[in-house]
Formats: C-alpha cells, sequence, structure tokens
C-alpha cells in the first residue's frame, strides 16, 4: 500500500503488556500508515523494546515512567502526536492484534467525507464472534452511555478510532482507566465534533480471550460509568 | 489513674505534634480545632460521666456510644477528604509522568536538517 496517502496521519497505540501480539499488531500498521505512536504504559514484559525496534518503519515509543491507565495512555499519545505540526487525522488502535489495519484505512478515509471523529462499530460490521454475557454487558454500557452522553451510538467501547486534529486537540482525557471510552463519546456533543460510525472486524483471538478477563472487565466498565 | 495519665499524654502529643508545620489560615483554623478537641479530649478523660451526661442531652445512652457515632462519622469524614486528596494527587502524578514521557519520547518526525547535509535520507 502507498503510505504516502497517509503522511499526514498517525495511529496511537496504548500498549499494557501486549510483547506477545504487538510485533504483528505493528507489522500490520507500518505496511500501511508510515506513523506510528505506540505509548508503553509502563509495561514489564519488554512490549516497549519490541516497538522501538520498529524506529526505522516509522515507529515512535512514547515511555511512561508509571502504569496510569489506557485513558492516560491514549491521552499522552494525543499529546504527542499534536506535537507534530503536519498531523492532521489520527487513529486509535488497541495494541492487542483485535483490530484490522484495512479498517483503520477505512475509517481514516472517511474522515474525508467531513466527518471529525468515526468510530469503529463492532455491532455495525460482522456479527462479532463474542459470548453471550460480553454482548450483554457492552450492550448495556452502548445503552447507558447513549443516554448519559445524549448520543446515538451502536457501540461506545471500540478501540478503534479516526480523528481528524481539532477532535484530537479536544480530547483532553482525565479519566485514567476504561471510563476514557465514555469520556471520548461525551467529547463528540461539548464539543460539538461531526461524527459517524463505521463498521469494524473485531478479532477475539486466543491471546486476547486468554489475557482478556471479560467479566471482570465488564464489571469495572460498569462500576467506572456509574462511578463517574 | 493509669489510664487516664497515658490517655491524657498521647492526646498532648498529639495536639503538639499537629499542631506544628508551616501554613496559612487553614493552619491556624486547624490549630485552633486542635486545641479545642485537647481540651474536651483531657476533660472527658477527667470526668467520664460528662460523655454520659452529652450522650443524653442527645437521647444516646451511653458516653462510649455517643464516642463510637462520632468516630464513625469522623472515619468516613476522612476517608471522603482523602479521597480527594488522593485523585487530586493522582492527577498531578499523571501530568508530571505525561511530562517525563513526552520529554524522553524522540521526535515524531526526523528534523529537517539543514545544516548537514550529509543526513540520511528518511522514508
Amino acid at each position: 500500500m502507498d503510505r504516502a496517502e497517509f503522511d499526514d496521519l498517525w495511529v496511537v497505540v496504548p500498549a499494557y503488556n501486549e510483547a506477545q501480539v504487538i510485533g504483528q499488531t505493528l507489522t500490520d500498521l507500518s505496511a500501511c500508515f508510515p506513523h506510528v505512536c505506540v505509548v508503553d504504559d509502563a509495561s514489564n514484559d519488554g512490549s516497549g523494546q519490541i516497538a522501538e525496534t520498529f524506529f526505522d518503519q516509522g515507529v515512535r515509543l512514547v515511555t511512561h515512567p508509571i502504569n496510569m491507565g489506557q485513558g492516560a495512555a491514549l491521552q499522552t499519545g494525543f499529546e504527542y502526536v499534536l506535537s507534530d505540526p503536519l498531523m492532521a487525522r489520527a487513529v486509535t488502535f488497541d495494541a492487542d492484534g483485535q483490530h484490522l489495519a484495512a479498517d483503520a484505512v477505512r475509517l481514516a478515509r472517511r474522515l474525508g467525507d467531513g466527518f471529525d471523529v468515526v468510530l469503529g462499530s463492532r455491532f455495525l460490521g460482522q456479527a462479532p464472534d463474542m459470548g453471550r454475557l460480553k454482548r450483554v454487558v457492552l450492550k448495556t454500557a452502548v445503552a447507558y452511555t447513549n443516554v448519559s452522553a445524549r448520543v446515538r451510538l451502536t457501540d461506545t467501547h471500540n478501540g478503534l478510532r479516526a480523528m481528524n486534529r481539532r477532535a484530537v486537540a479536544a480530547m483532553k482525557l482525565t479519566q485514567p482507566g476504561m471510563a476514557h471510552a465514555t469520556e471520548i463519546v461525551e467529547r463528540l456533543r461539548t464539543e460539538r465534533l461531526g461524527y459517524t460510525e463505521e463498521g469494524v472486524e473485531i478479532h477475539y483471538s486466543e491471546y486476547s480471550r486468554s489475557k482478556g478477563q471479560p467479566l471482570l472487565n465488564a464489571v469495572n466498565i460498569l462500576v467506572d460509568l456509574l462511578m463517574r | 489513674m493509669v489510664i487516664q495519665i497515658v490517655l491524657i499524654a498521647a492526646v498532648v502529643l498529639i495536639a503538639l505534634v499537629m499542631g506544628r508545620g508551616q501554613g496559612a489560615r487553614g493552619q491556624a483554623l486547624r490549630r485552633l480545632g486542635l486545641a479545642a478537641f485537647a481540651v474536651l479530649a483531657v476533660a472527658s478523660i477527667l470526668r467520664p460521666d460528662m460523655l454520659t451526661e452529652v450522650a443524653q442531652l442527645v437521647n444516646v445512652g451511653r458516653g462510649t456510644d455517643l464516642l463510637l457515632y462520632v468516630l464513625i462519622v469522623v472515619f468516613l469524614t476522612y476517608v471522603s477528604t482523602r479521597y480527594v486528596r488522593d485523585q487530586r494527587a493522582w492527577r498531578q502524578i499523571t501530568a508530571l509522568a505525561r511530562r517525563v514521557a513526552l520529554i524522553e519520547a524522540p521526535p515524531p518526525r526526523p528534523e529537517p536538517s539543514v545544516l548537514d547535509a550529509s543526513a540520511s535520507g528518511d522514508v
């Protein structure tokens, strides 16, 4: 793929202990995108060193001195890419290999239709292969977020998003944990950002299944939502 | 008698330790509150019946019960102010750690080297 099309775009990849998969994720990403910012949230499994080896492919590593959560990592990534005056667009992308680089390309191009933010939605795309409980919890989170943030979305907790520079600058995330997903959605309204959703595939690989604790994560998301 | 001496000593010590330190108006207010606390604590140690009298004024049976209730309220207040302070401290730590991370990060793009013409071309 011709990476020149995306010379004004940064992919922001928050990573915490993803050594097993981050290499593949970065290989896929740098095939499409010339600028990738990995924010290593103080991993202790060497994720950062792996990301470092992709320097020549355009991957830049920003390392948190202490673990601060995914929301904090995203915000650090946003501030890093804002320091590049040529950055006009950014894509957020999970490090664990659940997203497709091709979906990121599609979302980024969709910004050209005049949207400030294009959100990936697993419920618009191919029917995702997920457990019943996870689906119920995610749907609950979506319903709650839609009401509290006064938006209409089919998926509020998807790590794949594209935004233009104005949206990146407007994010200013303060929620360190998983509640940042809700925070991002709230910014859509409070910052008057034009947005749309685009169907994306999510791959719940053996790895993400083994790593993620869907039930505990779900509890955290719900508590985060209710406690704010 | 022994327990009274021990308790008075503890209260006086706490008052002295906490009353020290630098600060402005908040400090002064805290010292006043502390002095009041010390006086009341000593009084209640010397005359334990006083606590029961106060308790009965507010329809609580025994002084020890009143003490327990007050303790619970004070503890919950402490927990909530502690929580607010922790949140603020965490925000400050996050800002600080982020600055450190960004300062140590490599520049996003290779510098357009005007002076160094021999710089290797980067993709």
